[in-house]
């Protein structure tokens, strides 16, 4: 257990960790602390039915066409064939139970052999 | 209180467990490799351990670990936090009528399990909030075991990450797991052509705006996505349209 525990532990560094959970309440709960009736705008409603979708697209866009902050200029890269493959087996058996399960197996099986075995 | 047993025993829990479970694999691999990643940035193991067991943020922990090694002041650490985690107060305006007849503190649990994909799942369920007592008994419901099994996958992997960080190569890139996951939902979600184009002015808009500091690039493109669609609605509805009905 002795090489289990590594590293130095600040009290200091524990308690930023405690806040940070904090803010995941917070950030998560902003708009039900307060009591206060209030309704949406119309607009904003129907304007909200957009946010699932695009904050999906923005956190995985760049992750399947950027390395460190820069666009990939070349077709050698799992993720691009990996993803292609994802998206044509949910289409394919779209419908069918647990096809988000399938998108998620399908591309692994794609990507693993060609990052780890070709270097992509 | 919203973790009763009354909440467990609704069959709506068990449909919010069973939705989350398909994409759990993917949060699984996602969760490993944080827990990696923190150990081989250098936090100690008792750092590392605590993190992974309660702050329950993917990109914000990756966001906030370099900030904490460099022994930034802590207000910036919970700036950063707060400004990677900007979109959950998005989905917070979303999820308000859903849970305001609840008290206070179970509001903030329920606001604590709603992370990205049970965001997405839930409002994918009930795309109105619940009309009587029972309805929004189950969809609390729904939220509650769809939340709790995102927590339990996310957090129990990030703490075997941190217990396996030497035995788990980290060059294999399973983490891509979880943007599998996270892409097989966006797919569940294209059920329409304006949604279809949402998708595509949001991921369009994080690439141009990646160089945005504290990963403000996400918020920048959910906007950009909403403002085109409801753009692109107006003009639909003004074309004339042939339905004979002339409805709205």
């Amino acid at each position: 257990m002795d090489n289990f525990f590594s590293g130095e532990t600040h009290a200091w560094t524990l308690l930023t960790i405690v806040a940070l959970a904090g803010v995941s309440v917070l950030s998560r709960s902003a708009f039900f602390l307060s009591d206060k009736d209030w309704a949406l705008p119309q607009w904003v409603q129907r304007g909200l039915q957009y946010a699932p979708i695009a904050a999906l697209a923005a956190v995985i866009v760049p992750e399947i066409v950027m390395t460190q902050g820069i666009l990939i200029h070349t077709l050698r890269d799992a993720r691009l064939y990996a993803a292609a493959a994802g998206v044509a087996y949910f289409f394919w058996r779209k419908g069918a139970g647990q096809v988000v399960l399938g998108t998620i197996v399908v591309g692994m099986a794609v990507y693993l052999p060609l990052h780890v075995g070709l270097g992509w | 209180m919203i973790l009763q047993r009354a909440y467990r025993q609704d069959p709506e829990f068990r449909r919010g467990v069973v939705d989350m479970l398909g994409v759990a694999p993917g949060i699984a691999a996602w969760g490993l490799m944080t827990g990696v990643a923190m150990v081989k940035s250098g936090m100690s193991t008792v750092e590392a351990l605590l993190m992974a067991a309660i702050v329950f943020a993917g990109s914000a922990q990756l966001a906030s670990i370099p900030l904490i090694l460099a022994g930034a002041p802590i207000w910036v650490i919970l700036a950063t936090a707060l400004c990677v985690n900007l979109r959950f107060v998005v989905f917070s305006v979303h999820m308000r009528p859903y849970v305001m007849h609840l008290p206070l503190r179970d509001r903030l649990i329920a606001g604590y399990l709603t992370g990205d994909l049970t965001y997405v799942l839930f409002v994918k369920r009930f795309p109105q909030p619940g009309a009587d007592a029972v309805e929004r008994t189950g969809q609390m419901a729904y939220l509650v075991g769809n939340g709790g099994i995102n927590w339990l996958t996310w957090t129990i992997c990030s703490v075997l990450g941190v217990v396996l960080a030497n035995a788990i190569p980290t060059q294999w890139g399973l983490g891509f797991a979880g943007i599998l996951a996270l892409l097989g939902m966006l797919c569940s979600l294209a059920s329409t052509r304006l949604r279809w184009m949402a998708a595509v002015v949001a991921g369009t808009a994080a690439v141009a705006a990646f160089a945005l500091p504290l990963k403000l690039n996400i918020l920048t493109a959910i906007a950009a996505a909403v403002v085109v669609c409801l753009a692109l609605e107006k003009a639909v509805q003004r074309q004339p349209t042939p339905r004979a009905d002339g409805g709205h």
